[in-house]
């Protein structure tokens, strides 16, 4: 079975979620289950790293797709960071970098919600 | 020493649910790793059948974990090529255009993703359907060049 996990930080009223493991149709609903909780909870600056992702498929970035509108719509975002040449490549090869602000870094994701 | 076989054919066979699909990313990543195929267009290929698999998963057995997948790896030095069986409901893809992603946006739609990335991704695909009996889909990649 795929193995995927999540874990979330806290940065002032950030929330971090770092990806790790296979992100498929069959783990999504880890994923889907963290943002749901976060915005139950009022927490709409999300920054997902994706530094130990070591693959993507589209059930998973389904995902962000499903939650980015309610999320904007609060004001919030979902910012992405960390990513692999070959996760980037899916997600550029279907456009996302328009639609999401894609970071090198955390740091940067992170400067960028105090910024604005 | 024998003489060496260049054309390998190998099969998996597995029921619908999504916990299956590693199983069916390490079948085929075993399979391509032996027919020498590079990392990069490993991935690629692994992509694709996933994507395959996960549409039949949800749209031919709509979840019921009980249908039958089947995957079929043939390759030569040419040519590598996965043949997925199922016996849900048919699926006859149009043309498949690059995702309007702020349609998608707008309308929460994302389940054409899928499509586009194994048409982009493998160098060809084709969908058969045989009524009352069987749907295929072939996904190939020429390797040679790769």
């Amino acid at each position: 079975m795929a193995e995927f996990s999540t874990s979330i930080k806290e940065n002032g009223d950030i929330r971090i979620i770092n990806l790790k493991g296979y992100l498929d149709a069959h783990t999504a609903p880890t994923l889907e289950n963290n943002f749901t909780e976060l915005i139950n909870n009022s927490k709409f600056k999300i920054i997902v790293n994706f530094e130990e992702l070591a693959y993507i498929s589209s059930a998973g970035l389904g995902v962000f797709m499903a939650y980015i509108e309610n999320i904007r719509d609060n004001k919030g975002d979902i910012k992405l960071s960390n990513m692999n040449d070959k996760v980037f490549n899916i997600f550029d090869l279907l456009g996302f970098p328009l639609l999401y602000e894609i970071y090198k870094n955390e740091e940067e994701a992170i400067k960028k919600f105090s910024g604005s | 020493m024998s003489v060496r076989n260049k054309n390998r054919t190998d099969e998996l066979r597995v029921k619908s649910k999504t916990e299956n699909l590693s199983e069916i990313r390490d079948f085929v990543s075993a399979n391509a790793l032996k027919a020498g195929i590079q990392n990069a267009t490993i991935d690629n290929i692994i992509l694709a059948v996933d994507e395959a698999c996960t549409n039949i998963i949800k749209h031919a057995y709509k979840l019921s974990p009980q249908g039958e997948i089947i995957i079929r790896i043939d390759y030569d030095e040419e040519k590598f090529t996965i043949t997925i069986i199922d016996y849900g409901k048919s699926f006859e893809p149009d043309r498949v255009p690059r995702p309007d992603l702020q349609k998608y946006y707008r309308e929460h739609k994302v389940g054409g993703l899928g499509m586009y990335l194994m048409k982009s991704l493998m160098d060809d695909v084709e969908y058969t359907t045989i009524p009352g009996k069987y749907n295929q889909v072939l996904l190939s990649k020429n390797i040679r060049s790769s």
